[in-house]
């Protein structure tokens, strides 16, 4: 299996592994902050800034969409403030309002666009496209080695290794002022951290890694990539450290049996086609999710909801 | 002390200047708070005292804790001029320690009684310095003062609310400081917890430190507190308590809405 594997399913489970690495950083924070909802958010708003990327430059693989998609995270969170305060109103609210209408402006603009002659449409937006990414010029394990066929790796790799590896240096350095501010605002605060500023950086990086794991997952199911590991990890332990470990070994856990499950499962069990890949990771993410909200050691709060 | 009726335009003692007050460890001039369209705290001036223990006192709604957050930044003053020991804000943290309502987190968060305590320690960890013994140390022996140090490993869910609190005192005496802010530390905890609070804040002031407690409870205030603070959005009375601690500011700040055998029980001054 060894040349056909690196060919065919290397690429795309390396992907999906850095993507839900990627995603599940940012989520712990975002999981324990109770804004889970504003990955949701954001996994929505970034379709019309991917859509006006591509427009404005003419690729499909190229920054140009990340940059778009990072602006209308961007644009998003400031709609999302700014309904909030005019409005006067809370924000799940105002952040329905913001991610729905913009997901279908998005949808609007691809549907009259002329995308047909690349491969963006609707279904790749919303689902992802993790089994084509193959890489060709592979000829076996070797090629991981040879410049040529190296330089032949879809550069949506690359991408997504990146984001991945900043996700993590934005975590370890942040760490301290991302851990205090979430559990405690306001001594933050006192302390001279700028939550706002931590909060906001927090948000766009949240929208850096859906942005990059759009290749992988797609637009929609990007959302359990920021949730399912992290929730999954909190019933594992009662420390943070611990508990962001956890949520990397349940993300790439999910991408690999999730790939693998897409891949060969329904062969196995007599089927005739393989099943959509970003549609098994999620899957499994949420079984693991399931499984550790029953069986974990620590699935009982402990404490009390704060507000009251 | 200056006076000001709630909401009148009473007789007006006017505040000292600002320069005149560079040593005080905290001084506010015209402070106001708005949530919406109503005012939370209107111009309100306050000055403490070096070394004093002053208990922020007021009817529900009062702005009490409004008053608290907005002195350090954690909610925005439309008006008002802040400073500790002569200097804003932003150059004075260091010197600062608070404790916050209890109630203001989440306790289910993962973390451990000693790595809340250590949270004291950021300002002088920064963004990477790695927690060493000697810091651990430190950490340990302000979970000592407050009889917590068994509890280090403890989750803090795991806690009683008493045990939660001193925590929070714990995490404020890491941060060694010279003025300590604190948001109703007294409220829901056990007596054993509220006589090792006020043990350990009577113990700041022997050390010649300042202490302000928003307070609830005006039963204790005589027993606690040498200076009090009574505020009803506008500033009541302020002062030490033999002389502002009164029936009739009490009776100004809470709208005649205390009980005459309550009136009885505080053994009131001032009459």
């Amino acid at each position: 299996m060894g040349a056909e594997f690196v060919m065919l399913s290397l690429v795309p489970i390396l992907i999906g592994v850095l993507a839900a690495v990627a995603c599940a950083l940012p989520g712990n924070f975002l999981v324990l902050r109770r804004q889970a909802l504003i990955g949701d958010a954001i996994s929505h708003v970034v379709l019309p800034g991917i859509v006006v990327g591509f427009l404005l430059s003419g690729t499909v693989s190229s920054w140009a969409m990340m940059a778009g998609a990072a602006g209308a995270a961007v644009v998003a969170v400031l709609l999302i403030e700014l309904i909030r305060r005019l409005g006067r109103i809370e924000p799940g609210a105002a952040m329905g309002v913001a991610f729905t209408s913009m997901f279908a402006f998005g949808v609007l603009l691809l549907e009259q666009s002329d995308t047909s002659s690349v491969h963006l449409d609707v279904q790749h937006a919303l689902y992802g496209n993790l089994e084509s990414l193959i890489w060709v010029e592979a000829r076996g394990w070797g090629s991981l080695l040879d410049p040529v066929a190296l330089a032949g790796l879809p550069p949506e790799l690359p991408r997504i290794a990146i984001v991945a590896a900043l996700m993590l240096v934005f975590t370890v350095v942040f760490w301290r002022p991302l851990k205090i501010s979430t559990f405690d605002e306001g001594f933050a605060r006192v302390l001279g951290m700028r939550t706002n500023l931590i909060g906001f950086a927090l948000v766009i990086m949240a929208a850096v890694a859906a942005v990059a794991a759009f290749d992988a997952v797609g637009s929609i199911i990007v959302i359990a990539m920021f949730i399912c590991p992290p929730a999954a990890a909190r019933l594992m332990t009662n420390r943070l450290e611990h508990q962001v470990l956890w949520s990397v070994a349940f993300a790439i856990f999910s991408a690999v049996v999730g790939y693998v499950a897409a891949g060969y499962g329904p062969l196995w069990l007599g089927a005739d086609d393989a099943v959509s890949a970003a549609g098994m990771i999620a899957t499994v993410s949420g079984l693991v999710l399931a499984i550790a909200a029953l069986y974990a050691p620590h699935r009982h709060r402990s404490g009390a909801p704060a507000d009251g | 002390m200056s006076l000001r009726m709630p909401f009148g335009r009473g007789e007006e003692v006017a505040a000292a200047p600002l320069a005149e007050l560079s040593d005080k460890p905290l001084a506010v001039r015209g402070l106001t708070v708005s949530y919406g369209q109503k005012p939370a705290v209107f111009s309100l001036d306050m000055t403490i005292e070096d070394g004093s223990m002053t208990a922020i006192i007021g009817p529900n709604g009062a702005g009490k804790s409004t008053t608290l957050k907005a002195v350090l930044g954690i909610v925005p003053r439309l008006s008002g001029v802040v400073t500790v020991y002569g200097r804003p804000l932003a150059k004075s943290r260091r010197r600062i320690a608070y404790v916050p309502q209890r109630a203001s987190v989440d306790w289910d968060f993962p973390t451990r009684v000693i790595d809340v305590v250590l949270m004291g320690l950021a300002r002088e960890l920064g963004l990477l310095r790695r927690v060493n013994a000697g810091h651990r140390q430190r950490a340990f022996d302000c979970l000592d003062r407050v009889g917590m140090r068994d509890f280090a490993d403890r989750q803090i869910g795991q806690l009683s609310g008493g045990q939660q609190q001193r925590v929070f005192l714990a995490r404020a005496l890491a941060q060694g400081a010279d003025l300590y802010l604190l948001d109703e530390p007294f409220a829901g905890v056990d007596a054993a917890t509220e006589r090792a609070i006020i043990d350990v804040l009577k113990t700041l002031k022997a050390e010649g430190r300042t202490v302000v407690a928003v307070h609830h409870d005006l039963s204790t205030v005589r027993d606690y507190f040498d200076h009090v603070m009574m505020i009803n959005v506008h500033k009541v009375a302020e002062g030490p308590v033999a002389e502002a601690f009164t029936e009739e500011h009490l009776q100004s700040a809470y709208g005649g809405r205390l009980a005459a055998n309550l009136m009885d029980q505080l053994q009131l001054g001032g009459h």
